[in-house]
């Protein structure tokens, strides 16, 4: 039983009666939210409109968001076919490129955190802070701005620029070396943790046996901590899958910029966006239900589920509405707001 | 690097707008945020469903998205403006984005802070005969956000590197991460010094911020 359901008494005559008030507060509270977000994009405000309490202001206007041909493009195969499908690919193409290398980024550094020699904690340590620190957006600036960065390094050092069109960067390329940088720090901070969770012993016994320190980590320690980070990762790839968006901003055609052209072409913004968030919403959540469904398979079998450790750079713990009973807020779980 | 500290106050200027953006988005996702937490526990089923349909729904949207629902969509296809300068009228813009789409995020924090408080500090206080709202007020949520303090540091530090959409989702404010592709793009200093800079600048934002909250949450914390 959670707290939530212990802050208050099962409610009396009287409680039951406030809680319905309440309720009714909170729907007139919701319902004028709603009706004022469909008076605003219905354009019924400002100069000129009618007054509120005239029916033509709740009236569908043809010049607001609401009017029927808005929609409408929504209904024709084109669109589908010609902006969001692609659109979709796209978003999936890069967030799968991306979700590969960066779970092999994470793996070489996180384990490389780990190491007995200090040089590669050290660089492993410096590379993975960087790169959780700074903005995702700069990296995918700095990823688009490298082939002038190379010629400006060249021409300093005296030598010939590059010959025009030899070394470029496309808006894919971009999008996914600054989701894999990333992603892959945060990913590694959770294997970190996960191979640290693994119990001592566990290692000892095989180094007993005369293990090297390789099959140590390989053949004892990686398979039982796989189990346990797959929540984290699973949840660090709806993040990843979320950030793909920021492709929009340098004109990958993904599925944003699939609804920023739809909202453009047919005046249609509001209705774009609405749908856009829509398809986004549905594909994080089933992404989160799977997390959920995995530490929740953990629990049953006795398992803690990883998250990684507290350092500047990430994040909240990622909870789902249902979360197994009092979990406590592992401090810091995967999973950029 | 002489470019790049030449352009000295591009740079001071960009970070002053990621500085001001993060602080007023921090209070006010702050603010919502605990309002959705006492939403989400309270014993009133409509506010509880209210609360849980907004931070699922923000929660998965991409901030790009939110962002531009704010500068396209509200500000400029319906000309709702919130100050009299273009400049500060975008800028309220993303605070009001980033607010609503952080408030998610320091809410899910809360809400498992919330069930770190332990069963009988709720029964006691009910057996004292605390009504719910004095029981959150007094008892719950001061025991929960210092269990917190951590979490909800990472949430902050997540929304200074966040601020960096503002600039392009629509909305253009002067912040940091644009004044670094302004000066990519007009060739005005060397691309990987100035990167550098822009990178150590974000790091002397964030660094310090982790270590303070880490230090906070242990000094805080609730011993049992």
């Amino acid at each position: 039983m959670t707290v939530q359901n212990v802050l208050f008494d099962a409610p009396g005559p009287r409680a039951r009666a406030r809680s319905r008030v309440f309720s009714v507060v909170t729907v007139l509270a919701g319902l004028v939210l709603l009706a004022l977000i469909y008076l605003g994009l219905n354009r019924s405000f400002g100069e000129g409109s009618p007054p509120l309490s005239s029916p033509e202001a709740w009236q569908v206007n043809p010049e607001g968001q609401w009017a029927a041909e808005r929609w409408a493009p929504f209904l024709v195969a084109e669109t589908w076919t010609g902006y969001i499908i692609p659109g979709l690919q796209n978003t999936l193409t890069a967030a799968l490129y991306a979700a590969v290398l960066a779970i092999l980024f994470g793996l070489v550094f996180g384990i490389g955190r780990l190491s007995q020699h200090a040089p590669i904690r050290w660089i492993s340590g410096a590379v993975v802070e960087f790169f959780r620190g700074i903005p995702l957006l700069m990296l995918i600036f700095f990823t688009m701005a490298l082939p002038l960065a190379v010629n400006q390094f060249l021409t300093a050092i005296g030598s010939d620029p590059l010959p025009p069109r030899t070394f470029q960067v496309d808006a894919l390329a971009a999008v996914v070396v600054g989701l894999t940088l990333y992603n892959g720090s945060v990913l590694a901070e959770v294997f970190r943790a996960g191979i640290n969770a693994v119990p001592k012993g566990q290692a000892e016994a095989a180094e007993s046996l005369g293990m090297r320190r390789t099959q140590v980590l390989w053949l004892i320690q990686i398979p039982q901590a796989i189990t346990s980070m797959m929540p984290a990762i699973v949840a660090q790839l709806v993040v990843l899958l979320k950030d793909s968006a920021l492709g929009y901003i340098i004109a990958f055609p993904e599925l944003l910029r699939g609804f920023s052209l739809i909202g453009t072409r047919y005046g249609n913004v509001i209705p774009a966006a609405i749908i856009a968030a829509a398809i986004y919403i549905v594909i994080n959540i089933s992404l989160s239900r799977l997390a959920i469904w995995l530490e929740r398979r953990n629990a049953r079998r006795g398992k803690a589920s990883a998250h990684a450790a507290a350092a500047p750079g990430v994040q909240e713990p990622p909870t789902g509405p249902e979360d197994p009973a009092p979990a406590g807020p592992a401090p810091d779980g995967p999973g950029r707001p | 690097m002489e470019a790049f500290l030449g352009n000295l106050d591009k740079v001071i200027d960009g970070f002053s707008w990621t500085v001001r953006l993060t602080l007023c988005s921090a209070l006010f996702s702050f603010i919502l945020g605990v309002v959705l937490t006492a939403m989400r526990v309270s014993p009133v089923p409509m506010m509880r469903g209210l609360a849980t349909v907004y931070v699922e729904g923000i929660r998965n949207t991409p901030l790009t998205l939110v962002l531009l629902f704010c500068g396209l969509g509200i500000n400029s296809a319906l000309g709702v403006a919130l100050a009299d300068s273009v400049k500060w009228d975008v800028f309220w813009w993303a605070v009001i984005g980033l607010s609503a789409y952080t408030a998610c995020f320091v809410s899910e924090s809360l809400r498992a802070g919330v069930n770190t408080v332990p069963l009988g500090q709720v029964e006691a206080a009910r057996s004292l005969g605390l009504t719910f709202t004095q029981n959150l007020r007094l008892i719950v949520l001061p025991q929960a956000l210092r269990s917190v303090v951590g979490p909800l540091g990472s949430v902050l530090i997540a929304l200074t590197k966040n601020t960096t959409i503002a600039s392009v989702a629509g909305l253009g404010v002067q912040e940091a991460s644009r004044q670094m592709k302004l000066m990519f793009d007009q060739g005005i200093a060397p691309v990987i010094p100035t990167f550098i800079g822009f990178a150590l600048g974000f790091l002397i934002l964030t660094l310090p911020t982790g270590f303070f909250f880490g230090w906070l949450s242990k000094r805080v914390a609730v011993a049992r």
